[in-house]
């Protein structure tokens, strides 16, 4: 069976002037059409093999505590069906607490914390359900625009079961007062940028410990009839 | 329940997804490995340094390490690899079999920072056309050339063109 395709609406345009370097990366001939055949609806099924032993915890990768706000981002991985994606690598990449990557490139004048490499991953469960433990990011300036600053986020990578599915986005935190100005979300269309926006979820905020966020992630769904051909 | 929208990988990909062995989809001793490099370029032609290329195939059979293929193998069939300083990428593989009537082929996404979402091609080989694809069929001749890798001395190179003269055939999926 073949994968739904995402409706209109739902991801931001390559070509999105407000963020400059579409410009020149963004591709002007048309797209052709994929019909998906087999090599489309399969894909990588990375499992175990691929994780450490503090993959999903952050805040345990050094011998001392990064600083920052130490938080709980977790959520559930489903199809657009509702069904749960199970044993699905989630790997995940962020800034420092104070919106520095632990990246050469990244020249941006705040400190480096010798305890956060930023760099997270885990595996859904039965449930289609992952966890990490982290600290809240910082905001960070970047060159798009006078006095550009980029809202708080969590880079998120996601397998699904098929190359159709594969997905790279953002998670962004509630209410922050940066989206106005933030070309990157604001390429996403209006009715589909909650989507992308982290819920404070008292239930798992830990007492005297941590806060926490839940952020559901949905792949595409399988479409209702079978593929005419595979 | 409605998809999540894509954004952009940004450009601090590098600590967060490369692994040591994302090139490698075969271990270096592979007998018959290939090397399948190239560059990715922007629109002025200038090498794009921040673009992650990932690859999905099959095995030499034509099958692939998953439930859904017919005769499920454990070749991983995934490859990743970051474009280095000089816009180049590098994935250590072997030739994939013809699949259901297609011509051997390679899927690709290319990510970017100034991508907000990935974007799609596929790779073919020159001397495994002779029969035609029914995908490669549906490109406008004077593109299908973007699509077919050319032979070097220890495999093939596939440049990756996101925009320009040379723009290589992205796929609507
Ligand atoms: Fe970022």
């Amino acid at each position: 069976m073949t994968f739904r395709r995402d409706p209109d609406g739902t991801h931001p345009p390559l070509d999105h002037p407000g963020y400059r370097s579409t410009a020149l990366r963004h591709p002007k001939q048309p797209l052709v059409l994929m019909p998906q055949r087999l090599t489309e609806l399969t894909g990588p099924l990375l499992g175990p093999g691929r994780l450490g032993e503090h993959d999903n915890d952050l805040t345990v990768q050094h011998d001392g505590e990064p600083i920052g706000q130490r938080i709980v981002v977790h959520g559930r991985l489903l199809d657009g069906d509702g069904r749960p994606v199970r044993g699905s690598l989630v790997e995940i990449w962020q800034a420092n607490a104070a919106g520095r990557y632990k990246h050469r490139a990244d020249r941006w004048a705040a400190p480096l914390d010798p305890n956060f490499e930023g760099v997270g991953r885990a595996l859904t469960d039965a449930d289609g359900h992952y966890e990490f433990t982290t600290i809240r990011p910082g905001a960070y300036p970047w060159g798009n625009h006078a006095n550009a600053w980029r809202p708080a986020h969590i880079h998120f990578s996601l397998f699904g079961t098929s190359f159709t599915q594969r997905l790279i986005t953002q998670m962004y935190f509630p209410d922050d007062p940066l989206f106005f100005q933030d070309p990157i979300y604001q390429s996403v269309p209006e009715s589909a940028r909650s989507r992308l926006v982290a819920a404070y979820d008292h239930d798992r905020t830990t007492d005297h410990w941590a806060l926490g966020f839940r952020f559901d992630i949905v792949l595409r769904g399988r479409e209702a009839t079978p593929a005419e051909d595979a | 329940m409605e998809p999540t929208p894509s954004q952009t990988i940004g450009p601090f990909l590098h600590i967060g997804l490369p692994w040591p062995d994302g090139a490698h989809v075969v271990a270096g001793d592979t007998p018959d490995a290939i090397w399948i490099r190239g560059a990715v370029y922007d629109g002025a032609g200038e090498l794009v340094p921040d673009a992650l290329v990932e690859t999905w195939q099959a095995d030499p059979d034509g099958t692939f390490d998953h439930p859904d293929s017919p005769g499920r193998c454990e070749f991983r069939g995934f490859g990743r690899c970051p474009t280095d300083d000089n816009g180049e990428y590098e994935i250590r593989t072997l030739l994939p079999g013809a699949v259901d009537g297609q011509a051997p082929h390679i899927d690709v996404s290319v990510f970017a920072r100034g991508l907000l979402n990935r974007v799609i091609t596929r790779i073919y080989f020159p001397h495994l056309l002779d029969d035609g694809d029914p995908l490669l069929d549906t490109v406008p001749e004077d593109r299908q050339h973007t699509l077919i890798a050319q032979r070097t001395d220890d495999g093939y190179r596939f440049d990756i063109h996101l925009q320009g003269p040379n723009e290589t055939v992205f796929f609507d999926l």
